[in-house]
């Protein structure tokens, strides 16, 4: 199987593009997205070879942007929304969540919104309060909704191509620190099913949960405790909603212990939900208390060394893992 | 201009709304119906005249007091009058109730318990349409209180940049709840705003079901050949309070009075007479409601509800 590298951008585009190609009912809408690219470049080229009529470029008005993906996936089309930043989720927080999770319900399953809305969490790029938030814990509560948070391109690509051809609405959660960070694709068509996660790396003593950006970062810190002498596992959720629990408990019932490594401020946070999950059906296997280690009780702050601050580092996860292990 | 056979089916619609609210109310009051609804009593005209400038094919949203637009646009009494009831045979099987009812076969998205949101998924299903090269149009049924929303703004200009075939039918009923429109706007008619999206504006006297007609149809016309969209603000009231729980201590009994006398059957039953039609076949169109009403009590009441089995398979699709 040829394999090729490609950035995590480049691997979305590549979902978008190839999906686009292959199913003229989706189409994608969003703010600067067409001949700007994608505030962070992701849909470059894509109105070149898709047009104004499949790349549509809207006003500021991300109300509009979600509630026209839910019409338009209510009459037969596949839209694919693009939120700038998470942070603008609350700006059509209505239609997310009001509209698109339970119109399908509240309709008697007569109707159904297939549409998928992409945008880009994560602190560290300098963007302060307004444009550096992870709220993907916020929609996870909500049923109806799936979201999903791939970490690599390879995840990014696979998810993105089965949230596009899923009939319910998926939140895509990419990281804006992952846009550039590389990884092997294969050349062929394939697809990473939602609700499925995957061990990354092989350990015994103490699992590491985590999606998005905390996957990488938490394989880092894998390879530096393994030269001190503990194996940990990293396991990579990929869908928050719907949750691979089974993977969680096969996984916390090999090594005894769990750490859940997230951004969102620690508190009600979806590695809550995680460490909840662990201790009623995992209880009896545990030698230590499941960790939490998320982010800081903060907004953003704007400063280089305390946004740093404000999210778990490799360090960070090297730190707590042996506080926990030893 | 609509044809005679025309204006009695709009007559039989706008009595059978009006038959099937007071059917409900009655319903609550004995404890056969719960929660609350909307009623629609008085606004017949708005609903009616609207639905009929569509082909079937056409879609429309409809609002928190949409059992009108739901039965204008076709709906079946019985499967309305059995999700009132939470029933199995209701529209969503009991899972939406009142301000949840859609219609999808026949061309209706939905009602909407939160005022304004349906505005954005009408533009995006007239940008759907206009995607898929059909020439179907959107019609966005929405009150007054709907036009103060940031919705109302965000999806209007979209529809107007992008020229999507959507009309905008705003039910002015005067007060968003108790608010009155002459205190949340300070435009004579909410159709000027049309003139800051570049549209054009009408404002229709929405207790006439043949005016109504007769602008909505211009509006698809346009709407339909590519023109993009319009709004139309049609001047209506509603005789009942705006739900259930309302005391009406906002508006005075005078002001209710003297709008009932301006009410939209009774003014189309005087036009339908001044043109021939006999008392006797009028008679016989209300009877046909009434018996289509009885019927639709009686397959609610003994209707099935849903397991909560089965309404937990509903949440997402397979």
């Amino acid at each position: 199987m040829p394999n090729k590298t490609v950035t995590y951008a480049e691997a979305i585009r590549e979902a978008l593009r190839e999906e686009m190609r292959r199913d003229p009912a989706v189409f994608l809408i969003g703010e600067d997205i067409g001949v700007y690219g994608g505030a962070f470049g992701v849909t470059q080229g894509l109105i070149e070879e898709f047009g104004e009529e499949r790349v549509i470029d809207t006003p500021i008005s991300e109300a509009a942007i979600a509630g026209a993906a839910i019409g338009a996936s209510l009459v037969g089309m596949r839209p694919v929304a693009e939120i700038m930043f998470f942070d603008f989720m609350t700006l059509c927080a209505d239609q997310v969540v009001n509209q698109a999770a339970k119109i399908r319900f509240m309709f008697g399953g007569k109707a159904k919104v297939p549409m998928v809305l992409r945008s880009p969490v994560g602190s560290g790029t300098g963007a302060a309060g307004h444009h550096s938030g992870s709220l993907e814990s916020w929609f996870t509560h909500i049923p109806g909704l799936k979201v999903v948070a791939p970490a690599t391109p390879y995840d990014a690509k696979g998810l993105l191509k089965s949230a596009i051809r899923d009939d319910n609405p998926v939140l895509f959660v990419e990281h804006k620190l992952l846009y550039r960070t590389k990884g092997e694709i294969p050349e062929e068509d394939y697809q990473i099913p939602i609700g499925k996660g995957e061990i990354k790396h092989q350990g015994k003593d103490v699992t590491l949960i985590a999606y998005s950006i905390m996957v990488p970062r938490s394989l880092e810190a894998a390879k530096i405790l393994a030269q001190q002498g503990i194996e940990a596992e990293v396991l990579d959720l990929r869908s928050l909603r719907p949750l691979d629990e089974e993977l969680i408990l096969q996984s916390v019932r090999k090594t005894n212990r769990a750490m859940v490594i997230y951004e969102p401020s620690k508190f009600g946070a979806f590695g809550a939900e995680i460490a909840a999950l662990i201790m009623e059906k995992a209880f009896d296997y545990l030698d230590a208390p499941v960790i939490r280690l998320g982010g800081e009780e903060m907004p953003p702050p704007y400063n280089p060394n305390l946004e740093k601050k404000l999210v778990p580092q490799v360090e960070d996860i090297v730190r707590s893992v042996r506080e926990m292990v030893i | 201009m609509p044809t005679l056979e025309e204006k009695m089916q709009m007559f039989y619609t706008m009595y059978l709304i009006r038959r099937f609210e007071e059917t409900a109310e009655e319903l609550y009051m004995e404890g056969k119906i719960w929660g609350t609804f909307h009623l629609y009593i008085g606004e017949e005209a708005v609903a009616v005249g609207g639905c009929a400038a569509l082909r079937p094919e056409d879609y429309i949203t409809s609002t928190h007091r949409g059992h009108g637009h739901c039965i204008a646009k076709g709906a079946d009494v019985k499967r309305m009058m059995a999700e009132l009831m939470g029933k199995k045979t209701g529209y969503c099987l009991g899972l939406g109730g009142s301000m949840h009812i859609a219609d999808v076969e026949k061309g209706n998205l939905g009602a909407t318990g939160i005022v304004g949101s349906g505005i954005p998924i009408a533009v995006g299903a007239a940008l759907g349409c206009k995607l898929m090269h059909t020439d179907r149009v959107v019609l966005c049924f929405f009150g007054d209180g709907a036009a103060n929303t940031g919705a109302f703004h965000e999806a209007v200009n979209l529809a107007a940049v992008l020229k999507l075939p959507v009309v905008f039918l705003c039910e002015n009923n005067l007060y968003a709840m108790s608010f009155p429109t002459r205190k949340s706007f300070a435009v004579q008619d909410i159709a000027e705003r049309a003139a800051g999206y570049g549209i054009p504006g009408v404002a229709v006297d929405g207790m006439d079901v043949l005016a109504v007609q007769e602008v909505v149809t211009q509006a698809v016309a346009r709407a339909r050949n590519g023109g993009g969209p319009t709004l139309i603000e049609a001047k209506t009231y509603r005789f009942k309070g705006h739900s259930k729980s309302d005391k009406n201590v906002y508006r005075t009994k005078e002001e209710i009075k003297q709008w009932m006398e301006r009410c939209p059957i009774k003014r189309l039953e005087s036009h339908l007479q001044s043109v021939g039609v006999s008392a006797s076949d009028l008679e016989r169109l209300k009877q046909k409601a009434e018996e289509e009403i009885k019927e639709a009590v009686q397959f609610g009441l003994t209707s099935e509800e849903l397991s909560l089995e089965e309404a937990r398979r509903l949440v997402y699709a397979e």
